[in-house]
């Protein structure tokens, strides 16, 4: 029973891509059938801010016990979220062509994600450019925590006090306000929760592997 | 605490030169535009620059501890003094250039705020953002071997929430919008500035141990 979550994401998924593409959605003007996206584009954002969530928690811990263990686990969690991040801006940037009209747009939103890209890329140069791996899990400890408590900060505020083009943002209403009807609904929530299983199974998996090159190399 | 920053203000030359690249930028700002009437350029432009002379001033802050010297502080005061010190001096200097780069501004290219107390308020609090960051982030740079090229690419995308916002704000203030309209853009400058100084301060003794 050790395997349950990996089969509940497996399951999940399929339930996510037939439901997601076959139960009635409702018709809104200018999102028409896009609104399916809804099932990937905004999980993709959850699943991401909860890997780096969890390779935050990770760097504290490397922090306070020193251990190499826990900084691998932090930077294959930042490794599998930018998958996610891209993933995210690549299916937004998609429903965005087709309910705004343009790639990309001057939005908060935009803009914050675009950030927490760099902010993790750099994350990843800095990495690079430390070949001692004490000294390298604890300086890019600090930078991870002191990034990504930034970016909260920032995502979580600023986006509230300016217009967007997102829904729930600028008098634009929220999904949740009344066209998330309980048939979305009832994908919507498990798709978050496959995708999220998804993004922590693939974290895993790199793990093992970065764990056995480890023992090859040792 | 003190002799730090006595310390630092006994290398003059560097922070002349500071000064005077923040002067000489401006100047060719001038001499580009003569003079800058359209507000969202002069506030774009005023920002750019102050970005990247804060980053020049704070990219050497912790160069002089690489050496022979790192030991010494080590053995004599506790990181946390340490980092406080670098984090008012940075402080003290960026706000100083920052209140530079505008009187040369509003000297050389015109000044096209409709109200300048405030503007000057955003200027202090994101001049001491900018020095939380861009002293934390030197302080990380300092560990690795590239040191310049890395404390901008670590830096640039954790100041940018807070230019951002400062943008914001000064062109609001610069429009001649009242007080009820950019006071939030002021408080949640703070609140960020609040929010980095603790990381630092918290964040700190764990670099400089390694």
């Amino acid at each position: 029973m050790r395997y349950w979550w990996k089969a509940l994401a497996v399951l999940l998924l399929f339930y996510t891509l037939i439901g997601g593409f076959l139960i009635e959605v409702p018709r809104q003007v200018i999102l028409y059938e896009s609104i399916r996206n809804l099932y990937f584009h905004v999980p993709m954002w959850f699943s991401m801010i909860f890997l780096f969530l969890l390779s935050t928690i990770y760097s504290i811990k490397n922090l306070s016990s020193g251990s190499l263990e826990d900084d691998r686990k932090a930077i294959e969690l930042v490794n599998v979220g930018i998958i996610f991040g891209v993933l995210g801006t690549i299916t937004g940037s998609i429903w965005a062509k087709f309910t705004w009209g343009a790639w990309w747009t001057n939005d908060v939103k935009l803009n914050g994600s675009a950030i927490t890209m760099l902010i993790y890329l750099a994350y990843l140069v800095l990495r690079g450019s430390l070949d001692d791996e004490q000294k390298r899990a604890r300086i890019s400890a600090v930078y991870n925590i002191f990034a990504f408590v930034l970016l909260i900060v920032f995502i979580g505020i600023l986006p509230r006090m300016t217009d967007s083009l997102h829904p729930g943002n600028g008098g634009n209403p929220g999904f949740n306000n009344y066209d998330l009807d309980n048939n979305m609904k009832l994908v919507f929530y498990p798709a978050v929760v496959a995708w999220i299983l998804l993004a922590l199974w693939m974290a895993n998996l790199r793990l093992r592997i970065s764990r056995l090159k480890e023992n090859l190399s040792s | 605490m003190q002799k730090e920053i006595r310390t630092e203000l006994r290398q003059k030359s560097a922070i002349n030169g500071i000064f005077l690249y923040v002067i000489s930028t401006v100047f060719i700002a001038f001499l580009v535009f003569n003079q800058l009437e359209d507000l969202t350029t002069w506030i774009a432009l005023f920002w750019i620059i102050l970005l990247f002379a804060s980053t020049n001033a704070s990219i050497n802050s912790f160069r002089a501890e690489s050496g022979s010297q790192f030991f010494y502080y080590y053995q004599l005061c506790s990181p946390q003094s340490i980092i406080l010190s670098k984090l008012l001096f940075n402080g003290l200097l960026l706000v100083l250039i920052g209140l530079i780069n505008w009187l040369f501004f509003s000297l050389l290219l015109g000044n096209p705020l409709e109200n300048n107390l405030p503007f000057l308020a955003v200027l202090v609090l994101a001049s001491l953002g900018f020095s939380g960051v861009l002293t934390l982030v030197s302080g990380i740079a300092a560990k690795t071997n590239n040191n310049s090229t890395l404390t901008a690419i670590l830096a640039f995308p954790i100041l940018l929430p807070m230019l951002l916002t400062a943008i914001k704000a000064s062109v609001l203030i610069g429009l001649g919008f009242g007080s009820d309209e950019w006071q939030l853009y002021l408080g949640m400058m703070g609140l960020i500035n609040l929010v980095i100084i603790a990381l630092a301060y918290v964040l700190f003794p764990y670099l400089w141990r390694s």
